[in-house]
C-alpha cells in the first residue's frame, strides 16, 4: 500500500464480497431502560450501511458495542470470520481489544486530543499504540492530510481549525489506524451548514475506495447516494432495512414512514 | 525611625532571607511535591470503581481536611515519640505539610481529572489505548492544566503554613524573626519584616503562576 492510498489494506481486487461484520441479537440495557433490543447487522467487505432513526433510538449505542466502548448485555460480533465474541458472558479483555483494533469511529463532536497537534493527533495511536516506526507513520499520516487538504496544517492545534477541518482530522485519525471497519457517528451534524459537504464528500470517496462502514446519518440524501444499504433504528430494534432507493421512497413499516415524513416536512 | 532601627532591620534582613532560603522555601517544595504525588493517587483511588479503595480515600481526605495542621504537626513531632516513633524536626514537618497537602491536591486533581470530557476517554481508547496509557497521555495533560490555578493557591498557602514549623523547631523563616525579636525586643519591627518576607515571595509565585499558566495555554482558544 503505497502512503498516498486511501483505500483498504485488506481489500485486494476481485475479492469476493463476504460479510466482514455479522452481528446477532445485540442487547444493551442501561439499568431498566433497555436500549438496544436483539440488533441484527450484517455488513460485507467494502460495503456501506446507513442507520437511521429518531433520537434516543440507539444508533450511537449500537455504533459504540461494535467499537467495544460499550460492552453488550448479548449477542454476538463476528467479524470477518475470524474473530467471534459472544456476551453471553463478558467477553475475554484480549477480544474487546482485539474488537476495537479492527474499528475505527468517527466522532459527532470529533473528539480531537486539544493538546495535541493535528499530525500528533494522527500518530498517537499508530505509534504510541501499534508501535510502528515513527517515520513511517509520520510520512503516512501526512500523506493522508494532504488528501485531504490540511498539509499546511499539520503543526496547528485543533482550536486553530474549524469544524469541518477538525472532522478530517477526526477521519484522517481513524484511517491512520489501518481498521477493517469505519464506524461514523453523525459525522456532520455538528457542523455549520456550509462545511457539511466538505466532509460528506469525503466520506464517499472512501465508500467508492472500498472501505466498509457503518454511518448514523441524518442526511438521507447522502444515504441514498453511498450507502448499499440502509437500515431503521427505532426502539433499540431494526424496524425495516433495504435498498437505500427504494426504502427512502417507499417505506413499508409505519413507523419508518412517519419517521421519513418527519424529516422531510419539519414544519 | 531611629539610626539604629534601620540598623536593626538590615542586620536581621540576611538572618530573616537565609531562613527563607535553607527552611522556608526547601520545606514548601519538598512537601508540596511529596504532597502532589500522595495526592494523585488519593485522587486515583477516589475515583476507583472498587468502594474500599475510594473510601480509604475518602476517609484519609476527610480526617486532613477536617483537623488543623498544628495538631497534626505537633501529632507527628509530640506525639508520635510517646509510641516510640522519634522524627527530627525537618523530617517531621515534611511528613505533616505532606500528607495535608495531598489532602487538599487530591480533591484538586479529582475535579480536575473530571473536568476532562468524556469523549477525550472514549477517543483514547477508540484509537487502541488503555486504560493507564488514556490517563498518562489524555486525561492527565488536560486536567494539569484545569489545575494550576487552585493548585497554585495549594501552594502559596503551604509557603505561608510553613511557619507553624517553628514550633516544632525548625530554622526557617519566622523562628530566625522570633529570635532576633526576642533578643533585641524590637518585636513589631521583625514580625513585619518577616511578614514582608513572605508578601515577597507569595508575590513571586503568583507571577510565576502566570507565567505556566500561559505556557499551557498554547492549546486552547483566548
Ligand atoms: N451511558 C449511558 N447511560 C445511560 N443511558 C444511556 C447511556 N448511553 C445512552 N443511553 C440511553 O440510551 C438510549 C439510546 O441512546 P443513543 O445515544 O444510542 O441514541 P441515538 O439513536 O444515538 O440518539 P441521537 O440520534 O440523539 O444521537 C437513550 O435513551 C439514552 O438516554
Ligand atoms: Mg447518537
Amino acid at each position: 500500500m503505497s502512503p498516498t492510498d486511501l483505500s483498504p489494506a485488506d481489500r485486494a481486487p476481485g475479492t469476493p464480497d463476504a460479510a466482514l461484520l455479522t452481528v446477532r441479537g445485540l442487547r444493551k440495557s442501561f439499568g431498566a431502560n433497555r436500549v438496544l433490543d436483539s440488533i441484527d447487522l450484517t455488513v460485507d467487505r467494502g460495503r456501506v450501511l446507513a442507520l437511521i432513526g429518531p433520537s434516543g433510538s440507539g444508533k450511537t449505542t449500537i455504533l459504540r458495542c461494535l467499537n467495544g466502548l460499550e460492552l453488550a448485555d448479548g449477542g454476538t460480533i463476528d467479524v470477518a470470520g475470524e474473530l467471534a465474541l459472544d456476551f453471553a458472558q463478558a467477553p475475554p479483555k484480549k477480544q474487546l481489544t482485539a474488537l476495537r483494533d479492527r474499528s475505527a469511529m468517527v466522532f459527532q463532536h470529533y473528539n480531537l486530543f486539544p493538546h495535541k497537534t493535528v499530525l500528533e493527533n494522527v500518530i498517537e495511536g499508530p505509534v504510541g499504540v501499534q508501535k510502528r516506526p515513527r517515520a513511517e507513520a509520520v510520512a503516512e499520516a501526512l500523506a493522508l492530510l494532504g488528501r485531504v487538504g490540511l498539509s499546511d496544517k499539520k503543526d496547528s492545534y485543533p482550536f486553530e481549525l474549524s469544524g469541518g477541518q477538525q472532522q478530517r482530522v477526526g477521519i484522517v485519525r481513524a484511517l491512520a489506524l489501518k481498521p477493517q471497519l469505519l464506524l461514523f457517528d453523525e459525522p456532520t451534524s455538528a457542523l455549520d451548514p456550509e462545511l457539511v459537504g466538505d466532509v460528506l464528500r469525503l466520506i464517499k470517496e472512501l465508500a467508492l475506495e472500498g472501505w466498509t462502514m457503518v454511518i448514523v446519518t441524518h442526511e438521507l440524501e447522502f444515504a441514498r447516494e453511498v450507502a448499499h444499504e440502509v437500515a431503521f433504528v427505532d426502539g433499540g430494534v431494526i424496524v425495516e432495512r433495504g435498498d437505500p432507493k427504494e426504502l427512502l421512497r417507499n417505506p413499508q413499516n409505519e413507523r419508518t414512514k412517519q419517521f421519513l415524513h418527519r424529516l422531510l416536512f419539519p414544519f | 525611625m531611629t539610626e539604629s532601627t534601620w540598623q536593626l532591620l538590615l542586620d536581621s534582613l540576611w538572618p530573616l532571607l537565609d531562613g527563607a532560603i535553607r527552611g522556608t522555601i526547601p520545606l514548601a517544595l519538598a512537601s508540596f511535591a511529596i504532597g502532589l504525588v500522595l495526592a494523585l493517587g488519593l485522587a486515583l483511588m477516589r475515583l476507583s470503581k472498587r468502594p474500599w479503595l475510594s473510601g480509604i480515600a475518602r476517609g484519609y481526605i476527610s480526617i486532613v481536611r477536617g483537623t488543623p495542621l498544628l495538631v497534626q504537626l505537633f501529632v507527628i513531632f509530640y506525639g508520635l515519640p510517646s509510641i516510640g516513633v522519634v522524627i527530627d524536626p525537618w523530617p517531621s514537618a515534611v511528613v505533616a505539610f505532606s500528607l495535608n497537602v495531598g489532602g487538599y491536591a487530591a480533591e484538586v486533581i479529582r475535579a480536575a481529572i473530571l473536568s476532562v470530557p468524556k469523549g477525550q476517554w472514549e477517543a483514547a481508547y477508540m484509537v487502541g489505548m488503555s486504560h493507564r496509557r488514556a490517563l498518562g497521555r489524555i486525561i492527565l495533560p488536560q486536567a494539569a492544566r484545569v489545575s494550576v490555578p487552585p493548585l497554585s493557591n495549594t501552594f502559596i498557602s503551604l509557603v505561608k503554613d510553613t511557619s507553624l514549623a517553628s514550633l516544632i523547631l525548625v530554622t526557617e523563616l519566622f523562628r530566625q524573626a522570633q529570635e532576633i525579636a526576642a533578643f533585641s525586643q524590637e518585636f513589631m519591627l521583625l514580625y513585619l519584616e518577616a511578614a514582608l518576607v513572605y508578601w515577597v515571595i507569595c508575590l513571586a509565585l503568583s507571577s510565576a503562576q502566570g507565567l505556566l499558566e500561559k505556557r499551557l495555554d498554547r492549546y486552547v482558544a483566548h
